[in-house]
């Protein structure tokens, strides 16, 4: 499965979510987007964003610092 | 079947654009809503940057509204364009450096644009006549629909029935009849509505929606227009006057000097940008300098930050200068006492 990484460090909410919000826009159904922030916001946000549209949270986690989420693009 | 219509609600995240969008959907039509980021957006940021915030929930309220409502929610990052609403404002600021109009003016006519381009009929927004001494008054209405080009698109369920029909409803895809008159500055009728459609836990219109409205902020954001010389900013000052104390010595630079770890540690994400002063001796406080400065500045922002530092009352506090090009050195100061720190120099 493709894997799109967004960088959204330094970003802080709404930012990270905007970012992939935009960047789904052009991706196909299916493709795994992988925001990763410093913001913990975007742990909160990005879910509830993905939630709303209809993508499919894959996974959350912290790492080092850093704030990973992962989302399935959806079909329109 | 008469055809589906589709409305965008503006969602801010208060209590009144989810009240508008609910009355909507009620009357069967397909709501999506639509938030636009300024920058001076209050929520978001904040939380993450105050130690003593980070427990708070961390809730965007535009995306909470959207969640409640069922409706798909469209970010909008305005930042650039929004640069010349706030320098320039047809219609004057508010109390503080809140250009309201001209950003409601702004916003519906992005909203407008958005329509057109995705092939929805109509926009509702949460006003109501009266509600806010600058923007939601009987004459400001008019000038919202005219300037944004939504014109008679432009629906405000809340107080509908004290302004002229629009499209929507001379069509009939909605009832006239069911929406509201709602005048004036009592919050009473939207939370006895609230309640009706079953709303309990909404975030409380505190009058934040925005920065611009915060006096302290504003009085920051005129400092560094005026040492600029312009009115121009980027993202990365609109960030930092939400952080710190900010002490101006000069009119060439200003100091930002961290609160607290959570502060300091929310800073560190700009020290490649800035010329920067951390104590070493003692603990203390990051700080970054906007501006230029001269080797007689570095000693005297040294001391400065040092009476920041757990070292202010100490002969001599050790702290490390770094300047915009990476280079480090030592610098050996007394910390200044508070007399010598004039009050004007706190912005
Ligand atoms: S408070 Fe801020 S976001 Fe709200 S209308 Fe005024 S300027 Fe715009």
């Amino acid at each position: 499965m493709k894997r799109h990484q967004i960088d959204c460090r330094r970003l802080l909410c709404p930012m990270p979510v905007i970012k992939v919000q935009n960047a789904i826009e052009d991706l196909p159904a299916g493709t795994l987007v992988e925001a990763i922030c410093t913001d913990p916001g975007a742990l909160n946000d990005i879910p509830a964003w993905s939630r709303i549209n209809g993508h499919r949270l894959v996974e959350t986690r912290t790492d080092d610092g850093e704030y990973i989420v992962v989302v399935e693009v959806a079909d329109e | 079947m008469s055809e589906q219509r589709k409305a965008v609600a503006l969602i801010s995240g208060g209590l009144d654009s989810l009240l508008a969008a609910r009355v909507i959907q009620d009357q069967g039509i397909h709501v999506e809503g639509i938030n636009f980021f300024t920058g001076f957006c209050v929520e978001g940021h904040t939380h993450a940057i105050r130690k003593r915030d980070q427990n708070k929930e961390k809730r965007n309220n535009a995306l909470w509204v959207a969640e409640q409502l069922g409706i798909k929610l469209h970010i909008e990052d305005i930042v650039d364009e929004y640069k010349q609403v706030l320098t320039n404002p047809k219609h004057g600021y508010g109390a503080n450096l809140n250009p309201c109009l001209d950003c409601k003016v702004f916003m519906v006519r992005k909203a407008h644009e958005w329509i057109e381009r995705k092939g929805f009929d109509f926009i509702i927004t949460g006003e109501v006549i009266g509600q806010r001494p600058m923007s939601q008054r009987k004459e400001t209405m008019p000038i919202v629909a005219d300037e944004s080009g939504a014109n008679d698109l432009l629906l405000r369920p809340l107080c509908a029935k004290n302004l002229p029909e629009t499209l929507p409803e001379r069509e009939g895809w909605v009832d006239r009849q069911q929406l509201f008159d709602f005048s004036g500055r009592s919050r009473k009728p939207q939370m006895a509505l609230a309640a009706s459609l079953g709303f309990e836990d909404y975030a409380q219109p505190a009058g934040g929606c925005c920065f611009l409205t915060d006096e302290q902020y504003a009085v920051k954001l005129k400092d560094l227009w005026q040492a600029r010389g312009s009115r121009d900013y980027e993202m990365d000052d609109i960030m930092l006057l939400k952080v710190g104390r900010h002490l101006r010595p000069s009119q060439a630079y200003k100091v930002i000097i961290a609160r607290e770890e959570g502060e300091s540690n929310f800073l560190q994400g700009y020290r490649k940008g800035f010329p920067h002063i951390k104590t070493v001796s003692h603990g203390g406080p990051l700080a970054l300098i906007d501006g230029e400065v001269t080797e007689q500045d570095v000693q005297l922002i040294g001391r400065l930050v040092a009476r920041y530092s757990q070292g202010r009352n100490a002969d001599e506090v050790v702290l490390a200068y770094t300047d915009l090009a990476g280079e480090t050195r030592e610098l050996r100061v007394d910390p200044m006492k508070p007399h010598e720190i004039p009050k004007d120099w706190l912005i």
